[in-house]
C-alpha cells in the first residue's frame, strides 16, 4: 500500500478502515538465501538494500523481541557525517546522502529534520582540531562552516555567553545535520523489505549458529531451526553474545549510554547543539521535548539503565552551557547498551566462519549510520565484497594497526 | 463572587486568606490549597488545552498523576511551564497562565485541529507530508513544532539555587498514607534509622482525602498523631514535600526534596529544591495506588475527573467541581464519593454504575448496569448522556463527573531496576512482582493491598520484615477493611472519539488503528500511538490502552505485556540534578602559585583543563595579544624570561626498583641514568601510540621525579600506579603526585644562569660546568629555602626550571622578577611558550593528539626493542611502520606574510585538491618574532624525507590556500647550542 | 554503585575510575615468540560476558588502589572486591 497525502485523507474520510498491517506476521521458512541477525535499524536497513537495491527477496530478519526494540528505539536520533578521520568521512557522508532521499525511497515519513548540528569549541586546540576535522568533510564532499564566537551568539543567543566557566570560542557547524524520527526509521525500512517480500520474524531468538566445517549452515531459533546461505549479524549491544556462538572473541565491550528527554516545550533550540567543555549534547524533538545525553556510563554492563552519577554530570553540562533549560522538568530516562569497538569506529566485515558475516561496534553513533550501515553491509552479503565507502571497516585492522581513532584514546573502549 | 464551591470541614486554614492569579483574574484562597483546589472553589474548570487536538482540559486528578491541569508557574525568570496544577501549594500572590493556547484559554484558534481530528490519527504524520522532500524543513514541521510542544521557557538563566546532598538510614520509606506511616512507627519505635518521604506537603496520603475512622479518630486526626509521634523522634527523619524519583544500583534512592516551591520568594542563600542520595540497605514501598478511568466518548472535557479526586478536593481540600455530580464507575469505592459528596450537601445527579448488582443508595439514584455514551458541555462539562440496560437512554445535569475503572498500584519504583510487574486477576491489575530492586519489598495499596486496615498491617509488617524485628508488631487500630467489589471494565463499547491518554490525546480508536497496522507489540503501541509519552508517563492511561489491545488481539492483558517505567517518578527540574555546577561553578578552578602576582600584572588567562594559566602579560600601549607575544618570545631569548609551568604533573618514584619502573613505563631506557641527571622520557600507550611525554630526573639512586604535561597528569599517574600495582606488583616503587606541591618556574634565555646565580644560594655551583645541560638536584635558594633546579629546556634557550614548595612559589616569583630587573627579564605566557616550542620543533599536545606513534614523531629511534616497555610490541604493527607513514615536519610559508592554519591539510604542490589527494595536516601554527614569519609543525605523509618539497596548504573551511615548504622542525638553533650554553 | 573496597569499606563507585576486564593483568611476555598475536589478543579481543565479570576499578578520588571487582553485567550485582595487587600476584606476575 502506498502512502500518500491523498490517501490519508481518503481513509480519514472512510474511517481507517483501509490501512493495513505495515508488516506481515510470517513463520519462518525452512530456508532462505540469507538471515539477517536483529531486527534493529541495522538489520532492518539491510533488508530493505537487500530486497531493493541487491535483489535479494529470499530473506528473512529474525528477531529475539519486537523490531526496532534495540538501540534505533532508544537513542537521541542525531543525523551527521561530520568526522574527520578518512576511514569514516566517506561512509557517514554516504549515509548522509541516504538519509536526504530516505523517506522518498521508503515511502515512509521518517521526520528528517536537517536542522544543522554545531559542535561547540572552548579552546585554541580544540579549535584547531575542528578546523582540521572541518576540512576533512569538505573535502570528502561534505559540508562544514566554522564560527567564531560572534556568529555563534548571534544563532544561539540563549547559550551562556556571560558567565561561563569555559567560554564558548566558536563552533563547527554542518548545516545538513539533523534528527530524524527514530522508531520510524525502524518501521520504514521494515515496512520496506517486508513489501519487497522479506519475512520480518519477531518473537524469534537465536540461540545458536549451526556451524560445520568451519561454515555457518543457519540459524538455530526459539521457532526451530532456519537454514540459510548467508548469516548476517546486526545485533550491535549483544555482538559478543551472538558472534560468541561462532566462538569468537570480538574487540569489543558492552557499555550504557544513558539519555533523557524533557518534558515539551514550544520551540526553543533551533538546532542539535554538543558542548566541547562537558558531556552534553542536545536537540528538540518535533513534540517538543529537549532530547539529551551525555558521556556513556563507562563500566561494562547489558542492562539498559545506568546510575545518577552520570546523569548528574550529563544535567550540569547542560546548566552550564545553556542555564535557561532549568526550570525544564526530565520527563524520562533510559539506558541503551552499546557495542563499545576498540578504536570507537564500527565493523562490517566477512569473519573467519564461511557464510557468516558481521556488522557491529557501532559504539553510540550507530543511529546515524543506519542507511549506510544497512547499504553496505547488504552489499557485502550479495557480493562478498566490501562496499568502497566500507572498506576500512575490517575485523582485522587492530592486527595490522590499522585503527579509525577519531578521538585518539587507543584500545579502551569507555573512552571513545 | 469567590470560591462559590468552597465546602464546609477540610484541612485549610480558612483564617488565612492568599490571594492568586489565573490568566490575569484575581482569586482568593486558602493556606492548605493547592491551585487546582483553589482554582476549583472559585469554579474554574476549563485550565489548559490538549497537545493535538487543543481540546479544552481541566482537572482530571487531585495528585502527581495529573495529566491535564498544567499551568506556567511564576513570572519572568522564574517561569515553570508545564507545572501540574494538582501539585502546586498555594502561596500568596501566586501567578498561574494556562499555556498551549493562543490567543486565548477559551478561543484557541488550534481548536480547529479537533475539526480535523480525522486526519490527525495515530501515526498521519509517518504516511504524508513527503513531497516535495525540501517542504519539510521549510513548511511542515515549523508548523508542527509550533503546534507541538507544550508550555514555553522563559529563555533567561534560573536565577534560583539548587543543592545537593546524601543521607543514610536502615529503612526508607516510601509514602506516608496509612502503610508509610504504620512502617515508619514500627521502624521507629525499635530505634532504627528511618527516612519517611512523601511527595505531599502533607503526610497522610489518602487518609488525608476519606471520612472514615481510624481507631477512635478520623483518618486525618490519626495521620496528624502520627506523623506527630514519629516527629519526636530522633532516629526518623521525616521528609515531606520529598519525591523518590528512582531507585538505582545497590541501594542508592535518588530523592527531590521541594524547599522553596510553596514559598513566594526564596530567603537569601536558600534552595529551591534539593536532589538527595538516600543509601540504605532497605525499601519499603509505600506508593499507594492510582485512580484509572473509564474511557467513553468525550470523556475529556473540564469537570470530568476521578471520582477518587471529587473525593479528595471535597474531604481534604472543601472544594467541589460543581454542586450537580455525578459518578460513574464499576466498583463499590466509587459510590464512596457520592456518599462523601451528598454528605457534604453536593446534590447527586446520579451513580451510574456499570455493574447489575451494584449496591444501592437512599440518599441519591444508582442506575445499575448503566454506561456513560455521550457528555455535552463546550468549556465543561454540562449534561452526560446514560444508556441503560433496557436500551434507553437517560441525560443526567451535572458539571462534574467523577469516574472509576478501579485502582493500580504504584508499582513504578519497583520496575527501576527492570523488574517486570504480574497480573492480579483479583484487583484486575499489575502488581509488582518479578526481580525487585535489591533490599526493597511492597505494603498497602502498592502491593495490591487495598484496604486501610490491609494497608496498616502491611506496613507494619513490612517494616518489621524489612529490619528483622523479632518484638510483637504493635496493636494497630480498628480501620476500614472492605474487599475489592468491582468489574473490570475499561471502555464503553461504540465510542468514537474516547480519550485513553489525555494529554497526548490518544483515543480508543488510535489504540485499535495501531493493532490493524501490525504495531501490537506494547512498546510499538506506545510508540505508534504516543500513548503513554507525556509528562505523567501514562499513569492514568497505559494500563486502559494496554486493555483495548488486549481485547482486539484477543488475549488477556498479562499476555499483551507491560511497559517499563523509568524514572523518575515524576519529573524533574534539570537544573536540580545540576545543583550548584553552574556558571563559575560548574568545574573547580585551579589558580598556580603565581596567578595574583601575574593577576597584578595585568595578565591575560586562559583556561587550560581546570587550571587558569597567564596567557600573555600586555604592556602598556600594546593594542594586540601579537605585540604582547612578539616581544615576550624576543626578550627571552635576547636575556631571559620566566614561565609558570607549575600545571605540568609531577610525580615522586621511589623506591630500589624505581629506576626499572621507569625503564617499564617509558619507551627509552632509564636503568642507566647517573644521580644528578635528567633525561627525556616519551611514554607509550600500550597500543603503541605515544601517550604522554616528560623528564624524569634521577635525585638519588632510589628517587626520581616525573614530569608530565598539564593535560595527561591524572591519566599518566593512574597509568603509572596500573602497571606498578597490575603488572609488576613486586618492585619495590611508590608513587605520589606532587603536582600541587611544588610552584615550578621555568627561566629560559641567555641570562637565565646569571639570573639565578642571584636566587641559589651561593654554595651552590650552577656554572655550566658543574650544572651542565640536563643536570638536576637539591639546591636551596633565597638563604636556605629548600628547592629544586633542574637544568631542562622546552624553549631551547639556556634554561632552567627551579622548585620550591607551592607557599613560597609566589614570593620566588616576585623575587625572580625583582632580582632580575637588571637583565630586563620577562614573564612569558603560554602563547609565547607555544611559539618558542614550535620554533624549537618540540611536540606538544596537538602532535601527541592519541593517535601518533613514536616514529610519526621523529622519535622513533627511542623506542628501545633491548627492553620490557609498555606499547613497545604494538607499535610494530605492519600499519604503523609503513614507510610513507605521517611524519613530523616544519611548515613555512613560501610568502612570509602568509598566514598558515592549524587543521589545514595539505596536498601536492599539483594535482587534485581532495581527500584522496590529501598528504597530511598543519598540527600547529605560529607567527615566529624571530623568524619574521608564520611557521607551523604538521604530520606529512613520509614529510621526513620530503624537506624542501613545496606544497599547498589548504583549509577550504577558512577559505584559505598557502604555499609552503616542508623544513626541518627544528627552526631555530637546530644543533642546541643554546641551551648547552 | 557502592563497592566495598577491601581495605576502606563500602564507597560510592563514582570515586573510582573504570578500565576494564580484568584480563588486563595478564600481560603477555615480551619475549615470546608469538608476541605479537599475544599482545593482540591482550589489548584488543575482550570476552565481554553476559553476567559475571571480574573487572578494574581504580580508586582514583581515594587511596589510589586498583581493584578487581567480580561484578554482574546483567544486574550489577557485586560479588567480590580484591586488591588487584593481590589478584596479579595470585596470577605470578611479579616485577
Amino acid at each position: 500500500m502506498r502512502y500518500s497525502g491523498f490517501r490519508v485523507i481518503k481513509e480519514a474520510l472512510t474511517g481507517h478502515k483501509g490501512w493495513k498491517p505495515v508488516w506481515r506476521e510470517p513463520e519462518p521458512k525452512a530456508h532462505y538465501d540469507i538471515v539477517v541477525i536483529g531486527g534493529g535499524g541495522h538489520g532492518l536497513a539491510t533488508a530493505h538494500y537487500l530486497s531493493k537495491v541487491y535483489g535479494h527477496r529470499n530473506v528473512a530478519v529474525v528477531e529475539k523481541g519486537w523490531i526496532g526494540g534495540g538501540n534505533v528505539g532508544r537513542n537521541t536520533t542525531i543525523v551527521r557525517s561530520n568526522y574527520m578521520l578518512d576511514g569514516n568521512e566517506p561512509f557517514y557522508e554516504f549515509s548522509m546522502k541516504l538519509w536526504e532521499g530516505l523517506e522518498q525511497d521508503l515511502n515512509y515519513n521518517a521526520m528528517m529534520s536537517q536542522r544543522g548540528i554545531i559542535n561547540l569549541f572552548h579552546t585554541d586546540g580544540q579549535r584547531d582540531a575542528y578546523t582540521r576535522r572541518g576540512n576533512a568533510m569538505i573535502l570528502n564532499g561534505a559540508d562544514a562552516e566554522l564560527l567564531d564566537a560572534d556568529q555563534v551568539r548571534k544563532e544561539h543567543p540563549y547559550l551562556n555567553f556571560d558567565d561561563a566557566r569555559f567560554p564558548i570560542k566558536g563552533g563547527l557547524v554542518q548545516r545538513r545535520a539533523g534528527t530524524a524520527r527514530h522508531d520510524a526509521v525502524a518501521w520504514g525500512f521494515a515496512r520496506s523489505a517486508d513489501l519487497h517480500g522479506v519475512d520480518i520474524i519477531q518473537n524469534c531468538e537465536v540461540t545458536g549458529l549451526r556451524i560445520e566445517n568451519g561454515k555457518c549452515l543457519g540459524v538455530e531459533t526459539t521457532k526451530g531451526f532456519i537454514g540459510a546461505n548467508k548469516v548476517g549479524c546486526a545485533v550491535a549491544g549483544s555482538s559478543s553474545r551472538v558472534m560468541g556462538m561462532a566462538g569468537m572473541r570480538l574487540p569489543i565491550e558492552s557499555h550504557v549510554l544513558q539519555a533523557f528527554v524533557s518534558e515539551g516545550l514550544k520551540p526553543v533550540l533551533p538546532s542539535v547543539i554538543t558542548f566541547g567543555a562537558g558531556h552534553f549534547y542536545v536537540s528538540q524533538s518535533d513534540k517538543g521535548g529537549l532530547v539529551f545525553g551525555g558521556d556513556i556510563d563507562g563500566y561494562n554492563t547489558y542492562a539498559q539503565r545506568g546510575n545518577l552519577p552520570v546523569v548528574e554530570d550529563v544535567c550540569e553540562g547542560g546548566i552550564a552551557l545553556m542555564p535557561m533549560i532549568g526550570r525544564a522538568r526530565l520527563l524520562r530516562m533510559w539506558g541503551g547498551v552499546m557495542d563499545m569497538s576498540m578504536d570507537g569506529s564500527p565493523i562490517i566485515d566477512r569473519t573467519p566462519v564461511e557464510g557468516l558475516y558481521f556488522n557491529g561496534g557501532w559504539c553510540y553513533g550507530g543511529f546515524k549510520a543506519t542507511p549506510a550501515s544497512g547499504h553496505c553491509f547488504a552489499h557485502l552479503l550479495a557480493k562478498d565484497e566490501p562496499h568502497p565507502v566500507a572498506t576500512a571497516y575490517r575485523l582485522d585492522r587492530f592486527q595490522t594497526g590499522r585503527m579509525i581513532d577519531e578521538k585518539g584514546v587507543g584500545n579502551q573502549p569507555n573512552l571513545h | 463572587m469567590t470560591q462559590t464551591n468552597r465546602l464546609d470541614g477540610g484541612q485549610i486554614d480558612r483564617n488565612t486568606s492568599l490571594s492568586f492569579r489565573f490568566d490575569g483574574r484575581n482569586l482568593t484562597a486558602h493556606s492548605g490549597d493547592t491551585l487546582a483546589s483553589a482554582l476549583l472553589a472559585n469554579d474554574v474548570r476549563l485550565i489548559g488545552r490538549s497537545f493535538k487536538y487543543h481540546r479544552p482540559r481541566g482537572l482530571l486528578t487531585a495528585g502527581s498523576e495529573e495529566p491535564n491541569g498544567m499551568v506556567e508557574l511564576r513570572t519572568g525568570a522564574r517561569k515553570e511551564p508545564n507545572t501540574r496544577a494538582t501539585t502546586i501549594e498555594m502561596f500568596d500572590g501566586l501567578e498561574a497562565y494556562s499555556q498551549n493556547r493562543w490567543p486565548s484559554l477559551k478561543f484557541d484558534a488550534l481548536a480547529v485541529n479537533d475539526m480535523f481530528s480525522n486526519f490527525l490519527s495515530a501515526g498521519f504524520y509517518y504516511k504524508t507530508f513527503m513531497w516535495p522532500a525540501a517542504f519539510w524543513e521549510k513548511l511542515y514541521e515549523p508548523i508542527i513544532r509550533r503546534a507541538a510542544g507544550l508550555g514555553s521557557l522563559s529563555m533567561e538563566a534560573d536565577p534560583d539555587e539548587y543543592d545537593k546532598g546524601f543521607r543514610h538510614c536502615d529503612l526508607l520509606i516510601i509514602g506516608a498514607g496509612p502503610a508509610g506511616l504504620m512502617a515508619a512507627l514500627t521502624a521507629g519505635r525499635a530505634g532504627a534509622d528511618v527516612i519517611l518521604a512523601d511527595e505531599d506537603f502533607a503526610l497522610g496520603g489518602r487518609l488525608n482525602s476519606e471520612t472514615f475512622t481510624v481507631g477512635d479518630h478520623s483518618a486525618s486526626d490519626w495521620a496528624t498523631q502520627a506523623v506527630a509521634e514519629l516527629s519526636s523522634m530522633p532516629n526518623v527523619c521525616l521528609m515531606p514535600r520529598t519525591t523518590v524519583i528512582g531507585a538505582f544500583d545497590h541501594g542508592i534512592y535518588g530523592a527531590v526534596e521541594r524547599t522553596g516551591d510553596h514559598l513566594a520568594t526564596l530567603p537569601e542563600g536558600k534552595p529551591r529544591q534539593i536532589l538527595w542520595r538516600i543509601y540504605t540497605q532497605k525499601a519499603l514501598l509505600c506508593a499507594g495506588a492510582t485512580e484509572r478511568p473509564i474511557a467513553f466518548e468525550n470523556n475529556d472535557r473540564p469537570g470530568i475527573m476521578m471520582a477518587s479526586a471529587l473525593r479528595t478536593y471535597a474531604n481534604r481540600f472543601a472544594v467541589t467541581a460543581s454542586q450537580r455530580v455525578a459518578i460513574f464507575t464499576n466498583n463499590d469505592d466509587g459510590h464512596r464519593t457520592a456518599a462523601d459528596l451528598h454528605a457534604k450537601g453536593v446534590r447527586i445527579a446520579a451513580v451510574v454504575d456499570v455493574r447489575e448488582d451494584a449496591p444501592s443508595s437512599y440518599d441519591y439514584e444508582v442506575l445499575k448496569g448503566a454506561q456513560v455514551t455521550n457528555t455535552k458541555g463546550r468549556h465543561g462539562l454540562s449534561f452526560v448522556e446514560v444508556s441503560l440496560p433496557d436500551g434507553s437512554t437517560r441525560t443526567l445535569d451535572c458539571g462534574a463527573l467523577g469516574v472509576s475503572g478501579g485502582w493500580n498500584p504504584n508499582v513504578h519504583l519497583t520496575c527501576h531496576q527492570r523488574g517486570r510487574p504480574v497480573w492480579n486477576e483479583a484487583l484486575a491489575a499489575f502488581v509488582p512482582g518479578g526481580e525487585l530492586p535489591v533490599g526493597m519489598s511492597v505494603a498497602g495499596a502498592a502491593n495490591g493491598i487495598m484496604s486501610t486496615y490491609g494497608a496498616l498491617q502491611s506496613g507494619a509488617e513490612g517494616a518489621a520484615k524489612a529490619l528483622d524485628l523479632t518484638d510483637a508488631l504493635p496493636d494497630l487500630p480498628e480501620a476500614e477493611d472492605a474487599p475489592i467489589a468491582q468489574t473490570p471494565f475499561w471502555y464503553v463499547q461504540g465510542c468514537k472519539r474516547a480519550w485513553v491518554d489525555q494529554q497526548n490525546d490518544v483515543t480508543v480508536k488510535d489504540v485499535k488503528l495501531s493493532y490493524q497496522e501490525g504495531f501490537r507489540s506494547v512498546e510499538h503501541l506506545k510508540r505508534y500511538t504516543t500513548l503513554g509519552m507525556a509528562t505523567d508517563q501514562g499513569k492514568t492511561s497505559n494500563i486502559t490502552g494496554l486493555a483495548i489491545m488486549a481485547e482486539v488481539a484477543g488475549k488477556s492483558i498479562p499476555e499483551v505485556g507491560t511497559t517499563i517505567f523509568r524514572p523518575p517518578y515524576t519529573p524533574v527540574p534539570i537544573a536540580t540534578f545540576a545543583g550548584r555546577m553552574k556558571g563559575q561553578e560548574f568545574h573547580p578552578t585551579r589558580l598556580t602559585p603565581s596567578h595574583f602576582w601575574a593577576k597584578e600584572r595585568g595578565a591575560v588567562f586562559v583556561e587550560v583543563g581546570n587550571w587558569l594559566r597567564a596567557q600573555w602579560f600586555p604592556q602598556p600601549g600594546e593594542t594586540h595579544w601579537r605585540e604582547s607575544v612578539d616581544r615576550e618570545v624576543r626578550q627571552t631569548r635576547a636575556s631571559v624570561g620566566v614561565c609558570d609551568c607549575t600545571t605540568l604533573g609531577k610525580i615522586d618514584v621511589q623506591g630500589t626498583d624505581a629506576a626499572e619502573f621507569l625503564n617499564r613505563i617509558y619507551a627509552n631506557g632509564f636503568a642507566k641514568l647517573a644521580v644528578g641527571k635528567t633525561r627525556y622520557g616519551l611514554m607509550l600507550r600500550e597500543d603503541g601510540m605515544v601517550m604522554d611525554d616528560g623528564t624524569a630526573a634521577r635525585l638519588a639512586e632510589d628517587h626520581f621525579v616525573v614530569t608530565t604535561t598539564t593535560a595527561n597528569a591524572v591519566s599518566v599517574y593512574r597509568h603509572m600506579e596500573f602497571v606498578r600495582q597490575c603488572l609488576c606488583p613486586d618492585m619495590d616503587v611508590q608513587l605520589i603526585s606532587t603536582t600541587e606541591g611544588w610552584a615550578q618556574y621555568a627561566v629560559a634565555g641567555p641570562n637565565a644562569r646569571k639570573l639565578l646565580q642571584k636566587i641559589v644560594d651561593p654554595e651552590f655551583d650552577i656554572s655550566n660546568e658543574a650544572f651542565p645541560f640536563m643536570a638536576c638536584g637539591n639546591v636551596t635558594v633565597c638563604g636556605g629555602l629548600r628547592a629544586r633546579l633542574f637544568r631542562i629546556s622546552f624553549s631551547g634557550e639556556l634554561a632552567y626550571e627551579i622548585a620550591v614548595p607551592s607557599r613560597y612559589g609566589d614570593a620566588l616569583m616576585r623575587r625572580l622578577m625583582a632580582e632580575g630587573e637588571e637583565f630586563d627579564v620577562v614573564p612569558y605566557g603560554t602563547e609565547a611558550l607555544g611559539v618558542m616550542r614550535v620554533e624549537k620543533g618540540h611536540a606538544a599536545g596537538s602532535e601527541l593528539n592519541g593517535t601518533t606513534t613514536a616514529l610519526n614523531l621523529g622519535l622513533g629511534k627511542m623506542v628501545s626493542k633491548k627492553k620490557d616497555s609498555i606499547g613497545s610490541i604494538l607499535s610494530e604493527r605492519e600499519a604503523l611502520v609503513e614507510p610513507d607513514g605521517l611524519r613530523l615536519v616544519g611548515i613555512k610559508p613560501l610568502e612570509a606574510e602568509n598566514k598558515i592554519t592549524a587543521g589545514g591539510h595539505l596536498m601536492n604542490a599539483d594535482g587534485p585538491v581532495d581527500a584522496a589527494h590529501d598528504q597530511g595536516y598543519v598540527t600547529s601554527a605560529v607567527y615566529s618574532p624571530i623568524l619574521n614569519s608564520n611557521i607551523g609543525l604538521g604530520l606529512v605523509k613520509n614529510g621526513s624525507e620530503r624537506l624542501g618539497e613545496k606544497m599547498r596548504l589548504v583549509s577550504p573551511l577558512t577559505n584559505l590556500t598557502v604555499e609552503v615548504e616542508l623544513v626541518s622542525a627544528h627552526f631555530v638553533d637546530p644543533e642546541g647550542e643554546r641551551l648547552r650554553a | 554503585m557502592i563497592i566495598n573496597h577491601p581495605l576502606l569499606g563500602p564507597r560510592d563507585a563514582s570515586e573510582f575510575t573504570y578500565l576494564g576486564d580484568a584480563s588486563l593483568i595478564d600481560r603477555p611476555d615480551w619475549q615470546d615468540e608469538n608476541a605479537a598475536e599475544a599482545y593482540y589478543e591482550y589489548g584488543y579481543l575482550r570476552d565481554n560476558p553476559a553476567g559475571e565479570h571480574q573487572e578494574l576499578w581504580y580508586h582514583e578520588a581515594g587511596d589510589r588502589s586498583w581493584l578487581v571487582v567480580t561484578r554482574n553485567t546483567l544486574t550489577h550485582e557485586i560479588s567480590k572486591v580484591e586488591m588487584a595487587r593481590d589478584v596479579a600476584r595470585a596470577r605470578g606476575r611479579s616485577k
